[in-house]
């Protein structure tokens, strides 16, 4: 390399100092949490399980992955879509009061510290306690799923809305004043255009994760395809897992890739 | 021009100065329709009831109300697994945030000029995003055995992922500029890369990764419930012997330390940008 290049170099600061405190500590952390590092009991059959995992993924039972009827991987599969999806609706509307109440730029500073408190709240239970919940509700099944579903998403899509609210220009609405406009007019032309965008990506984006997050209610009997996922992993039957697992990867990327592309779409306008 | 435009013609405005534009008709009815048919067959197919929701819902709160108060008895049992949870993903987001490093360098089309290595390393990067975090564990657990390490590994993979596709979006952003000159200049790629790339990517890496960790504790709570380690192997545990006061008191401490955990990483996430 050139000598100026290499002067250049030795001028940059040198914060060696921080910088080696920040790596004691990094370091400090790393082997306070490495004792969860427990090899003690691989076993040999482990690897065997994952052997035979592989090899179910690439020999999937390919009767149930064809299968048309409500057992069949394909139903199960809309029946997963049609939770996430109506799970993130159902989410997604109820996300708008709460994030609106929580935006420091349009409510007291109290009242969105009560709002937030509430989503993290919301937020910190976990979805099969939800999905317990639910189930006292509606009975076991999808229904029930979809229910855990739309309040699993509440925490995530409110955050992403205060953000977008958060980041309203108000100069427009100053405008829109200024020409005389009504309130009405004011949240057509001046809010609406502004938010919209930034709204449908969350909700687009927050279904794409529902669709993947959706197999943990098959632990409680909330509906979907992770029932009968992890009730072939816990009966060793990895053909079965694999077709499972292969029509969950495909249709998920499939979904991924429409949204990606909406997104774009969106964030380009 | 497209279907939709032949159905419906665009509508044409004549300007003061004599020429014709034409406004395309808004798309809006067309995806209204199709969000409306989907909403139907999933109300359908989901046995959505708003009567079955008025008539029982006061039942959700059933398990909420056994929660009141929370058995602060319990607390004492309850630091151990919630040190185990948060050690599993601190673990787990280290050694994936550091794993997606080199994959997430193949897979910038702005650095790597193979395409097929491009194409291949964003196919298994999106292949290891579609497994969902809980089969991971379980299949952890089949390997490593019940208990924390199982978690960790679940962590560690669905942080890879999700870094991974991040990072090498941020990646292909940057200013080639200062890149571009170092090459000219006679340094290898791979210098070039580390002097001129990665001082620009490694705010946002380390905020992305810290963003993640934050998920991590939450998810690191559930993945317990597969027999992973932490906190929801006690919740599964007192949601067996339906000792709902106790689990309230595990959800509060939850609580706190996701608070806490969100509050610090904010914080330093602030200073880097």
């Amino acid at each position: 390399m050139n000598e100026t290049i290499r002067q250049a170099y030795q001028s940059a600061p040198k914060r060696w100092a921080y910088q080696l405190l920040l790596a004691l500590l990094l370091a400090g952390i790393l082997a306070w949490s490495s004792t969860t590092i427990e090899l003690g009991s691989t076993g040999e059959n482990g690897w065997k399980v994952a052997g035979n995992i592989l090899a179910g993924i690439f020999h999937p039972d390919s009767k149930l992955l064809l299968t048309f009827g409500t057992n069949g991987v394909p139903y199960l599969l809309l029946e997963t879509f049609c939770i996430a999806f109506l799970g993130t609706v159902v989410g997604a509307v109820i996300s708008l009061p709460l994030s609106f109440l929580s935006a420091t730029n349009l409510v007291p500073r109290p009242v969105a510290v009560i709002g937030r408190g509430l989503i993290a709240a919301v937020r910190t239970i976990p979805a099969f306690v939800y999905g317990l919940m639910f189930i006292r509700v509606t009975g076991p099944g999808p229904f029930a799923g979809l229910l855990t579903m739309s309040l699993c998403s509440i925490g995530m899509v409110s955050k992403m809305y205060i953000e977008s609210i958060e980041d309203l220009d108000k100069r427009i609405l100053e405008s829109l004043d200024a020409a005389g406009c009504t309130t009405f007019q004011k949240i057509r032309y001046g809010i609406l255009p502004q938010l919209m965008p930034d709204f449908t990506s969350t909700i687009i984006y927050r279904f794409d994760m529902n669709l993947r997050d959706a197999t943990v209610l098959g632990l409680v009997g909330a509906g979907g395809i992770g029932a009968p996922l992890i009730f072939a992993m816990s009966a060793y039957r990895w053909n079965e897992v694999g077709a499972i697992l292969l029509g969950l990867i495909v249709l998920v990327l499939i979904i991924e890739t429409i949204s990606a592309r909406i997104r774009t779409k969106l964030a380009r306008g | 021009m497209s279907v939709y435009d032949r159905l419906f013609p665009p509508r044409k405005y004549c300007l003061p100065s004599g020429e014709t534009v034409e406004e395309k008709r808004s798309r809006m009815p067309l995806i209204l329709l199709v969000i409306v048919l989907i909403t139907a067959l999933s109300v359908h197919i989901t046995g959505f009831n708003f009567g079955v929701l008025l008539e029982n819902g006061s039942r959700f709160f059933d398990i909420l109300k056994a929660m009141v108060p929370p058995n602060t008895g319990y607390l004492s049992k309850i630091w151990q697994p919630l040190l185990d949870t948060i050690k599993m993903s601190l673990l787990g987001s280290f050694v994936g945030a550091v794993l997606a490093i080199p994959f997430a360098v193949l897979a910038a089309s702005n650095i790597v000029t193979n395409r097929a290595l491009v194409f291949l390393v964003r196919l298994f990067l999106s292949l290891v995003r579609t497994l969902p975090t809980l089969v991971c564990a379980l299949i952890a657990t089949y390997i490593f055995g019940l208990g924390t390490m199982a978690g960790t590994c679940a962590i560690a993979v669905f942080t890879f992922a999700y870094v991974g596709k991040q990072l090498f979006e941020i990646i292909e952003t940057v200013d080639m500029g200062p890149f571009e000159a170092m090459e000219a200049l006679g340094a290898t790629r791979l210098q070039a890369f580390v002097t001129a790339v990665f001082p620009q990517v490694l705010p946002t890496y380390l905020s992305v990764s810290l963003f993640c960790l934050e998920g991590n504790v939450r998810y690191a709570s559930i993945l317990g419930y597969v027999g992973a380690g932490g906190l929801g192997l006690i919740m599964n545990e007192k949601i067996g012997w339906r000792e709902y006061d106790s689990l309230g008191m595990i959800l509060v401490v939850l609580f706190v330390t996701v608070v806490v955990i969100e509050w610090v990483s904010h914080a330093i996430r602030k200073r880097l940008t």
